[in-house]
């Protein structure tokens, strides 16, 4: 057992290396500088440095994600969580890498082998290609497009594709099973989301990331829009797959759907994957709604400004662990009706919302006020649907349980 | 050009267990699914099948008391409570009253540790994490004061034939007051964590639904039965041991679904803490063991005697012949009776109706296969 003061010093040897992967990523953006429409092979070299800074801190993002949630869901649950491994069992999500990719790689024998090697990286890659317009500062952005948030819609539904492929390739029921729930699942959840991005595009007029970033500099969208943001979020969590929304690879019910048959290092990568993307949504919630690197009290340097936006994405995704400590899973059917009948109605009345607070000049506090009685509205609904009738049961029963009285009375022999 | 057949669907067989996470233990369902509906369900048990009643015909009374540990494994006390009874009714033998006391409190304690088990277990189905460690951190403490009184936290072979191994010991009362109000905190816990819960409700309101009278032809006890609104409690309607002494609340639903089955047991938790309160007030100082031969050898005869479990109805049907060995052991397990009722519940259910159904029943795969 190591001593707290070593404990200390490895943390932040490790708080070093990934502040020195960000000042990595941002010298080679620097040295790649705009290349314009020529392709050398001095800039395509360049270009290659900065994605494999991008891959590798991306990577270690997603990582430092798993350690998060097993702390926080420790935490929560009355446990520690992983203390064994480094400090704080930091390197726990390292040891746990190790010991997957030099885990024997089986695949079953009537699986179609090409699709079912490929499917990995078929959900990997889009995860990873969306970071190329997702900035984690002003200038620290590999493309600042400016479509940015259209190509983060386009290139993020592309991860479909793999789950299914997974789910068909495998040949396994279970794993087609979940393969189907997930094609259906983040196909209707893909139209929310766009509307809640949608929302916030309108009240910037551009979309551009650091457009919007910059756009709420004063104020952050969340105060303006909390509809949109409620749509966004949760239709991001169905996205991404987490809980309650969890229901394409749900353990108890299809033992994993279309990972079933996956193992050592190829499941690794749908697991890196998965925490990339969860990532993604929480770092596209910042960007979008809680003002990215900025805030109300003027300009921040630039360590500081990429500080405060992957505060903001962490505290995010807390929330996300959060929800996943508290929330059992829906049901397919259910999970539809959410998105049909609830998210993409919201969806629209936020984005009606803001064009008439645009199109009239109101001032901008009747949006939250439209937002807010929107989605006080439908919480209303919900509540007075389903927890009034279901507390007034259990009113009932506990008065209507059935009193048993001693049949019989007991002489104390002793004072 | 295609016909009308290219484009009917087939049925799909879908095999859940023994090995599912889902199943508790090794239950194996043969689904019939369309798409996401089950159209059929047939089980399968067996796996765990140890042949507990034959062996039962080989061992003496007294070590027959271990088999039926090893029968509903999260609730063993109760289950030697049943024997034991039945083979002192055989026998014409009453335990001193400071043993059935301490019986008593030791199976509602039990009771409480299975349905903190049973709440864990049916969140985990339902995809919620967090309960589970909340109801065992509360078992646990259940557990080490089984180990304390007992000596061991399972297989306990602790109730004998005419009482109990041996008495309390020192500091047993003050030590199952501060349990029991950690208990009662922990499964407040739990139901404000839980019980109205807007996923759980939607995914448990409605779902499995069992009206009363076809729960009676199913053969349902228990909180499950009791869930379908049919106040039937053999502590309350044969009472046995200290339970005439005590006042408590039997709990009993409406609907019959799988939401109602799940709150009759967090009910019952708080019931099972009362009653374990007062016999703590009730109980006096006093011999643990009746005046009886060693070896228990009952008089020729036969007997059926059940109690209350926290799966169910519980029945031992006890022949003797005149010697140490029972002639014949029959158990009627609560868990395997109420596995009848999984296939009318489940038709017409969705894949994970199905894992919540199953899970509702709380079964335990040693008490089914025995």
């Amino acid at each position: 057992m190591k001593s707290r003061p070593v404990q200390l010093l490895i943390a932040l040897v490790m708080a070093g290396a990934l502040a020195g992967l960000l000042a990595l990523f941002a010298l080679a953006l620097a040295l790649l500088g705009d290349p314009g429409d020529a392709v050398t092979p001095l800039t395509a070299g360049r270009l290659a440095l900065a994605l494999l800074a991008l891959l590798t801190l991306v990577t270690m993002l997603g990582v430092s994600l798993v350690w998060l949630e097993r702390k926080q869901l420790g935490r929560m649950q009355g446990r520690v969580g992983p203390t064994r491994v480094g400090p704080f069992g930091l390197l726990q999500p390292i040891a746990d890498a190790i010991k997957l990719v030099t885990k024997e790689d089986v695949s079953p024998g009537a699986s179609s082998k090409a699709i079912f090697y490929a499917a990995p990286i078929l959900v990997f890659v889009p995860s990873f290609v969306v970071w190329l317009t997702i900035p984690l500062s002003r200038d620290l952005v590999v493309r600042n497009l400016d479509l940015g948030v259209f190509f983060f819609i386009a290139v993020s539904v592309l991860g479909i594709v793999g789950l299914i492929l997974a789910g068909w390739s495998s040949n396994s029921k279970y794993a087609i099973l979940g393969g189907f729930r997930s094609a259906a699942q983040l196909v209707s959840y893909e139209i929310p989301l766009i509307l809640g991005a949608l929302s916030v595009v309108m009240l910037a007029g551009s979309m551009r990331f650091t457009d919007v970033v910059d756009a709420q500099a004063s104020v952050p969208y969340i105060a303006l829009a909390p509809l949109a943001f409620a749509v966004f979020f949760i239709a991001g969590l169905a996205e991404v797959g987490r809980t309650p929304f969890d229901i394409y690879f749900a353990e108890s019910e299809v033992v994993g759907g279309p990972f079933v048959e996956y193992s050592g290092a190829h499941w690794a990568v749908f697991f890196l994957a998965e925490y990339v993307n969860t990532f993604v949504v929480a770092a596209l919630g910042a960007l979008l709604f809680l003002g990215g690197w900025t805030w109300p009290f003027g300009d921040l340097g630039q360590a500081a400004a990429v500080a405060l936006f992957l505060g903001k994405t962490y505290l995010l995704a807390v929330v996300i662990f959060w929800v996943r400590a508290t929330f059992p899973r829906l049901r397919i059917d259910q999970l539809m009706m959410v998105g049909w009948k609830a998210l993409i109605p919201l969806g629209f009345v936020s984005v009606i919302a803001v064009a008439v607070q645009r199109f009239y000049e109101w001032p901008v506090w009747t949006l939250t006020l439209m937002s807010l009685a929107a989605l006080g509205a439908a919480v209303a609904v919900q509540l007075r649907a389903q927890r009034s009738g279901a507390v007034a049961t259990a009113k009932r029963y506990a008065q209507r349980a059935v009193a048993v009285e001693p049949s019989r009375r007991r002489e104390r022999t002793q004072a | 050009m295609r016909t009308q057949a290219a484009y009917e669907t087939v049925d799909m067989m879908l095999n859940m267990g023994p090995q599912h996470p889902a199943t508790h233990g090794v239950f194996r369902m043969v689904l019939t699914v369309d798409g996401e509906r089950v159209v059929d369900v047939t089980p399968h048990i067996g796996y765990l099948h140890r042949g507990s009643e034959k062996l039962a015909e080989h061992e003496s009374y007294g070590q027959v008391v271990t088999l039926f540990d090893r029968l509903d494994y999260v609730s063993n006390l109760n289950n030697e409570l049943i024997f034991c009874r039945a083979a002192e009714r055989l026998m014409g033998v009453e335990p001193p009253e400071r043993a059935q006391y301490i019986r008593t409190i030791l199976a509602e304690l039990n009771r409480l540790a299975s349905h903190l088990l049973f709440i864990g277990t049916y969140a985990i189905d339902l995809g919620g994490m967090t309960p589970i460690m909340y109801g065992f951190r509360e078992r646990e403490r259940i557990q080490n004061l089984f180990e304390s009184v007992t000596g061991a936290r399972m297989m306990h072979n602790f109730i004998r034939i005419g009482g109990v191994k041996e008495d309390a010991p020192p500091g047993f009362a003050p030590r199952v007051r501060a349990l029991l109000d950690d208990a009662e905190r922990g499964v407040a816990e739990i139901d404000r964590l839980l019980t109205f819960n807007e996923v759980f409700l939607a995914r448990t309101r409605g779902v499995g639904v069992i009206d009363a009278p076809s729960a009676l032809s199913c053969g349902l006890t228990g909180p499950s039965l009791r869930a379908s609104g049919v106040a039937y409690d053999v502590r309350k309607d044969y009472p046995y041991e200290v339970y005439p002494y005590l006042s408590y609340k039997v709990p009993v639903g409406e609907n019959g679904d799988c939401w109602d089955r799940y709150y009759m047991r967090v009910l019952e938790c708080y019931e099972s803490v009362s009653m374990v309160r007062q016999c703590l007030d009730q109980m006096e100082d006093g011999p643990v063991m009746a005046q009886m031969r060693r070896i228990a050898r009952p008089p020729k005869g036969e007997v059926y005697v059940h109690g209350e479990n926290p799966r169910g109805d519980i029945g031992v049907f006890l022949v003797s012949d005149g010697t140490d060995k029972p002639y014949r052991v029959k158990v009627r397990p609560p868990s395997f009776c109420n596995l009848v009722a999984l296939r009318p519940m489940m038709r017409g259910a969705y894949i994970a109706d199905a894992v919540a159904i199953l899970g509702s029943l709380d079964i335990v795969l040693g008490e089914v296969d025995r």
